[in-house]
């Protein structure tokens, strides 16, 4: 079965799929403006742009959780 | 004497000399060849893997959707930003397995896991007829680019071919090692490209990225949702769009072959989580396309709004700089393609369908020959046919994403079994085939590989079901 950390880092990994791909009916339009961009657009933006952030979690979530898990090389 | 042409030319060359150069200490081996002998550092890795994703048709398809198609365009930050969050989790389990079993390719990874020559042979001669549509559309990007950038001086034809044999050149002497140090020029060379036209050109026209957006909403409305400026990419056509390219862009036999070249699999989910900010260059793009829309409204053809806004407003050595970098950008993932194509072939199609004995010396030579023999014909279609190949590029990328269920319910789930994804394979190309021969992609406002790779994610699971299972690997 699939190690508590995986399942904790895949819950984290979802977001970007929730939030760039289901999410788009509901915030596809122009108003309101935010930093001068259209809303979509902003939106669109925002959440790549986080997404490092959220894989940076994911990561330290998994390693908390693995402590483990062994990796080969390095 | 044109400065341009002088700008193109010397970067072309000497990417080609750095290329040549990478590989000189290696006594070149399979190993060393294609996967640089495992030991690829975080910078390299991330070089390569953005050299490869990182096109011509991002730049002229990103800022040619942009001025003619509008928001559909921003698929292409999004199922980049899908991709790297999904290679997290697939990609340093694949890289174990890789390592532990000796893999250089897709198709070794099929053989191994499934224990089926027959699946391997199959999965590489769908990875190769894909790869050659998308290699071709390397060649003609880079004649487009050079010729437009030189003004005409260089002729799209000769252009190709200099730079084709350039690149065959530093592939054949040093395989996978020779694109990722060209890929380190490639990448300052675009992002300045990118960098200069992106946030310059809305700055000089309109003095801020909000006066241009303001103005846009103005004149066009509807340019910045979907559907943007077509009809049939509405929302539900992005979505499954995006979740398609998204799910198949790791299973295209170059970028997964490219894994296997990390140093370690933490390697390789450290990059995962950078990948995400190569698509920062992406969003100028759209600001090229989208500032364009405004300025030099009226172009018939959407893929020359960034040359063309570039002509408009940066001096001539300005124009070479960008035809040069387009140049090496299409260098670097031809290069990559090529060797993949031709290791394809070697190794998963005669050496393991064809004659077993072959040792991995002659593989080696054999892959070295293909590198040649792979060039020469993709020369000659983009020469000869340079159209034709359009309708197969979508058919390849379609194909490629009919990987996913066998590669990633292989790392994950012991009891899928061999029956199970071969008949995925099949049905999940047989549907796509079938619905681009009848023209209807989209299917119902979804895109026709996602529909593709529904049929396939079922007839896998439930073939899977009523056949035993091999037990994995040895």
């Amino acid at each position: 079965m699939m190690q508590k950390g995986t399942r904790y880092a895949l819950a984290v990994g979802a977001i970007p799929f929730i939030t760039l791909v289901f999410a788009l009916p509901l915030v596809n339009r122009i108003k309101p403006l935010v930093l001068g961009l259209p809303f979509l657009l902003f939106w669109i933006i925002s959440w790549v742009i986080l997404t490092p952030l959220i894989l940076f979690v994911a990561y330290l979530v998994e390693k908390k959780f693995n402590p483990f898990e062994g990796g080969e090389g390095e | 004497m044109n400065i341009a042409l002088v700008i193109i030319f010397g970067t072309v060359i000497f990417s080609s000399i750095v290329g040549i150069y990478a590989g000189r200490k290696l006594k070149m081996n399979l190993e060393n060849w294609t996967v640089a002998g495992r030991r690829f550092g975080i910078i390299l890795i991330w070089l390569l893997m953005a050299g490869e994703i990182y096109t011509t048709f991002t730049f002229l398809g990103a800022s040619g959707w942009a001025y003619s198609k509008g928001a559909p365009t921003f698929y292409i930050l999004i199922y980049g930003t899908l991709a790297y969050t999904l290679s997290f989790f697939i990609l340093p389990p694949l890289w174990k397995v890789g390592k532990r079993y000796g893999l250089h390719t897709q198709p070794d990874y099929f053989i191994k896991r499934y224990k089926s020559n027959a699946l391997g042979i199959l999965v590489a001669l769908i990875g190769f007829f894909s790869i050659i549509p998308y290699l071709q559309l390397q060649l003609a990007g880079l004649g487009f680019i050079v010729e437009v950038s030189s003004n005409g001086a260089i002729k799209s034809k000769l252009a190709i071919i200099i730079s084709f044999i350039l690149t065959s050149a530093f592939v054949y002497t040093s395989g996978i090692r020779g694109a990722a140090w060209v890929a380190v020029i490639k990448d300052i060379m675009m992002v300045i490209a990118v960098g200069v036209v992106g946030i310059g050109a809305p700055l000089i026209y309109f003095g801020s990225f909000g006066r241009m957006f303001q103005l846009l909403i103005e004149k066009r409305p509807h340019h910045l949702v979907f559907p943007g400026a077509t009809e049939h990419m509405d929302v539900f056509w992005v979505m499954s769009t995006v979740l398609l390219t998204g799910l198949g862009f790791y299973m295209w036999p170059h970028v997964f072959g490219s894994a296997f070249s990390a140093k370690s699999d933490k390697i390789i989910k450290r990059n995962a989580i950078i990948m995400p900010f190569y698509q920062v260059p992406i969003l100028l793009v759209f600001m090229v396309g989208f500032t364009a829309v405004l300025v030099i409204p009226n172009l018939k053809n959407g893929d020359i709004a960034f040359l063309a806004l570039v002509n408009n407003t940066y001096p001539s050595w300005f124009m070479g700089f960008v035809g040069a970098a387009g140049a090496v950008t299409a260098m670097v993932p031809s290069a990559i393609l090529v060797l993949f194509a031709s290791t394809l072939l070697s190794k998963n199609v005669y050496q393991t369908g064809i004659n077993p004995h072959t040792s991995e010396q002659t593989v080696m030579r054999l892959s070295r020959f293909l590198v040649i023999v792979i060039t020469t014909l993709a020369l000659f279609l983009a020469i000869y046919f340079p159209n034709e190949l359009v309708p197969l590029l979508i058919l390849g990328y379609d194909g490629v994403c009919q990987f996913f269920p066998g590669v990633v319910l292989g790392l994950f789930w012991k009891r899928v079994t061999r029956a199970g994804v071969l008949a995925g394979i099949l049905s999940g190309i047989g549907v796509v085939g079938l619905l681009l021969l009848l023209k209807k992609d989209p299917c119902f406002g979804i895109n026709a590989g996602f529909v593709g790779l529904l049929v396939n994610s079922i007839i896998t699971l439930v073939v899977t079901a009523f056949t035993r299972p091999v037990s994995s690997y040895e």
